[in-house]
């Protein structure tokens, strides 16, 4: 991979680009509705979701919270089991702690399993820095890699390529990298699979060093797991003589048996499936069988960072199986690009700036806010990551950020401060109402109608500006809740109607029985307050 | 300071709130309870249902009719050598009466070079355990199994799962494995869903994979 996040522009402004692109939304929109269907079904089949999401919850939380125990454990059950284990503090160590290995063996290639590790750290840039090509060997990483494009979603780096730019990009590239595609290749699926399958099949048999992530890491027995789907990955793990994995120190898992419960999680929530076609599980290395010399990197790379906020530090229960991404209406829009880093939707909304450091650079702080905080992510997360809650607690610590970099008041500042004073007082809150009732009959004739036929404001002059330019503004009520509450008491007596209410009068008769639905569903209302209103 | 030290020590920093306790008496986890209600029958009905799905070939067999069965899963593939019987790589350990006469055996062994593996048109094992809910077979790579390369390489394999090894779901099959040993747990033909997030079959694996559940 060539490409790289870097100089991704914050996130409205990307977002914007991204959203004028008609193929990439109908590509999303396409292939996040395949998944949500397919995960709510087989979600749907299991009982005992709930206590699961629970239960996954509570197994990471206690790996996280004793973290420090359990890598000295995993260390020396990898060690007892004939792993190499190596430390690295961030990219720069752990990209050279592979490299090392690489050349150390004389060769001029590696194949690679997915991994969203490697991902981060780029580890293939460095690679080729120092004259070792890695190939990917994930369908969509091949995508990705021979496009000389950027993953785009966690899962399914390609998601935002439709089967026949793939045919292009397979017929234009493969030959560059080895064995060509076919030149009768159609965009059919299979056939673009079986392409693949031949393309790679030559580097799968004479790599000799494999990289690879992985998805869980077994303190008590020192046992590694990748899942994958299409047999790449059992081929990285298998037939090379060497292989390292670059692991994240939030993978650790405290027993084997915790294995049950992520596995029941993570294929369900990935890619919609009961189980997922292929998990390796491994520990150090088995005499006769598999790579003879195994090697393990710890990561860290700014996950103590993420560790040093109790708020936040949820974020690295992730088990990045991305559907948060595909229930997202954000992420659907925009697709991942947007987000500028290899995390994207609402978990790297979360994680990213946490990895990153807030206050640093405007896309990461841009992040936060690429939200409506709907709270879709924290209801289909398997490991229940409340993604709402640290988006606004990032979002807070960007703000805080912010006003200690500058010595004026921002506008919003302002705007806040005055909205407490108003709203501090019973009087001063009346009197604004009543202004923004006169101001929303004038607004009526300037507004325009948003779908769904609500009347809204178009874009707002002046500081407010780049608060209106994505957002519709609803024109305010004529006459305030509380001075209606007032003049009819709560509804119960019928005085005459204000000349904006003329036209609901007649319906009026028939509305008692309209209001009992409306008591009944108000308390349903505070039933479900652990759903989210939009903000 | 070495990076292990420099990342455990922050580490333990990043956690100063948390009480210096036992991690389980910090963190109850509390799973779902078992099911109990499934018969024998009906987990193994189940077993063979959701393998079904995936598009695995999935048949019953008893001891006295496999040999026969393997047979019918063979017939009618093409050497991949172009003439000649069909290669077909059997692990140490796997029965021999489940061999049909009609095939050039390959022994699988550690010294069997990958690229005679990739000549062979099939691989037959047996396997550790069966995984009903989610139609998963699990192999341990012990007796009768192969090492993890035997059946990946190969693009059809032919698992004899007997039906005593076949559990209700995923907890009990993590109980009943030995962690020490690699593990493949195998949920259907190679697929992807990288193409728009349609499932395809077949990518580097075994693009045909055939159950056989022996009963008694």
């Amino acid at each position: 991979m060539s490409g790289t996040f870097l100089g991704t522009p914050a996130f409205p402004d990307a977002a914007r680009e991204a959203l004028e692109d008609s193929q990439l939304r109908r590509n999303l929109a396409h292939a996040t509705g395949t998944i949500r269907t397919k995960r709510a079904g087989v979600v749907g089949e299991v009982d005992e979701w709930e206590q699961l999401r629970l239960a996954g919850e509570a197994i990471k939380n206690r790996v996280l919270r004793h973290l420090p125990d359990y890598l000295e454990q995993l260390e020396r059950s990898l060690t007892a089991a004939g792993a190499t284990v190596h430390w690295a503090r961030d990219a720069t160590e752990a990209n050279a702690i592979v490299v090392d290995i690489a050349r150390r063996h004389a060769t001029d290639e590696v194949v690679k399993v997915k991994s969203m590790a490697t991902q981060e750290i780029e580890l293939n840039d460095a690679l080729e820095a120092a004259g070792i090509h890695a190939w990917e060997t994930d369908l969509a990483e091949l995508i990705v890699q021979l496009g000389d494009d950027l993953p785009s979603h966690i899962l399914v780096p390609a998601i935002h390529r439709n089967r026949a730019e793939i045919r292009e990009i397979f017929l234009r590239e493969m030959g560059n990298a080895g064995r060509a595609a076919p030149d009768d290749l159609t965009d059919e699926p299979r056939q673009l699979a079986a392409a693949a399958r031949a393309h790679l099949r030559e580097k799968f048999l004479r790599a000799k060093v494999a990289v690879s992530g992985a998805n869980f890491a077994v303190a008590e027995t020192g046992t590694l797991t990748v899942v994958e789907s299409e047999g790449n990955g059992r081929m990285c793990l298998t037939l090379p003589e060497v292989l390292v994995s670059v692991v994240g120190i939030e993978k650790v898992l405290p027993t084997f048996q915790d294995l049950d419960v992520m596995l029941q999680l993570l294929p369900r929530s990935s890619t919609g499936e009961r189980m997922n076609p292929y998990t390796s599980t491994w520990t150090g290395v088995t005499p006769g069988d598999g790579p003879q010399e195994v090697h393990v990197v710890l990561l860290d790379n700014g996950r103590t960072d993420v560790l040093a906020d109790p708020t936040g530090r949820q974020a690295l229960r992730c088990i990045r199986c991305s559907a948060c991404l595909n229930v997202c209406p954000v992420y659907e829009r925009t697709g991942g690009h947007a987000y500028g880093s290899v995390y994207p939707g609402p978990i790297g909304a979360i994680l990213t700036p946490q990895l990153r450091g807030v206050g640093s650079d405007p896309q990461t702080d841009s992040l936060p806010y690429a939200s409506s905080l709907c709270g879709a992510c924290f209801e289909v997360c398997p490991v229940r990551i409340d993604i709402p809650e640290v988006l606004v607690h990032l979002r807070g610590e960007v703000v805080e950020a912010h006003q200690e970099a500058a010595r004026l008041p921002s506008v919003q500042d302002m705007a806040m401060k005055a909205a407490s004073w108003t709203l501090s007082s019973a009087g001063r809150t009346g009197a604004a109402e009543k202004a923004a009732g006169l101001g929303g009959k004038l607004a009526a004739k300037l507004g325009r109608s948003a779908p769904g036929g609500r009347a809204v404001l178009g874009a707002l002059p002046g500081p407010a500006s780049a608060w209106s330019d994505s957002r519709d503004i609803p024109i305010p009520a004529e006459e305030s809740f509380r001075s209606w509450w007032k003049r009819t008491d709560g509804g119960r007596s019928r005085t005459e109607e204000t000349a904006g209410d003329r036209s609901r009068t007649d319906d009026t008769a028939g509305d008692r029985s309209r209001t009992d639905d409306t008591v009944g569903d108000s308390s349903r209302t505070d039933d479900t307050s652990g759903g989210r209103d939009e903000a | 300071m070495s990076a292990r030290e420099a990342i455990l020590q922050k580490a333990r920093r990043a956690l100063a709130d948390v009480p210096d306790v036992e991690p389980v008496l910090d963190v109850a986890v509390v799973r779902p309870a078992p099911e109990r209600d499934r018969s024998r029958e009906e987990v193994v009905d189940l077993f063979a249902e959701r393998v079904a799905d995936y598009r695995a070939v999935v048949e019953r067999a008893t001891s006295s009719t496999v040999v026969q069965q393997v047979a019918a899963a063979l017939r009618g593939r093409e050497p991949s050598a172009g003439a000649g019987p069909l290669r077909i790589l059997v692990p140490p350990g796997f029965p021999p009466e489940w061999v049909p006469d009609d095939v050039e055996v390959v022994h699988d062994g550690p010294d069997v070079a990958v690229s005679e593996l990739d000549r062979c048109d099939g691989v037959l094992s047996t396997a550790a355990v069966g995984i009903a809910d989610t139609g998963t077979i699990v192999l341990d790579h012990g007796e009768g199994q192969g090492r993890r390369a035997a059946t990946l390489v190969p693009d059809l394999h032919v698992c004899m799962v007997r039906a005593d090894q076949v559990v209700p779901a995923v907890p009990e099959a993590v109980a009943a494995l030995d962690p020490v040993r690699p593990h493949t747990w195998i949920s259907g033909p190679s697929a992807t869903s990288d193409i728009e997030l349609d499932r395809v079959e077949g990518v580097h694996g075994p693009r045909t994979l055939h159950v056989l559940i022996v009963g008694s």
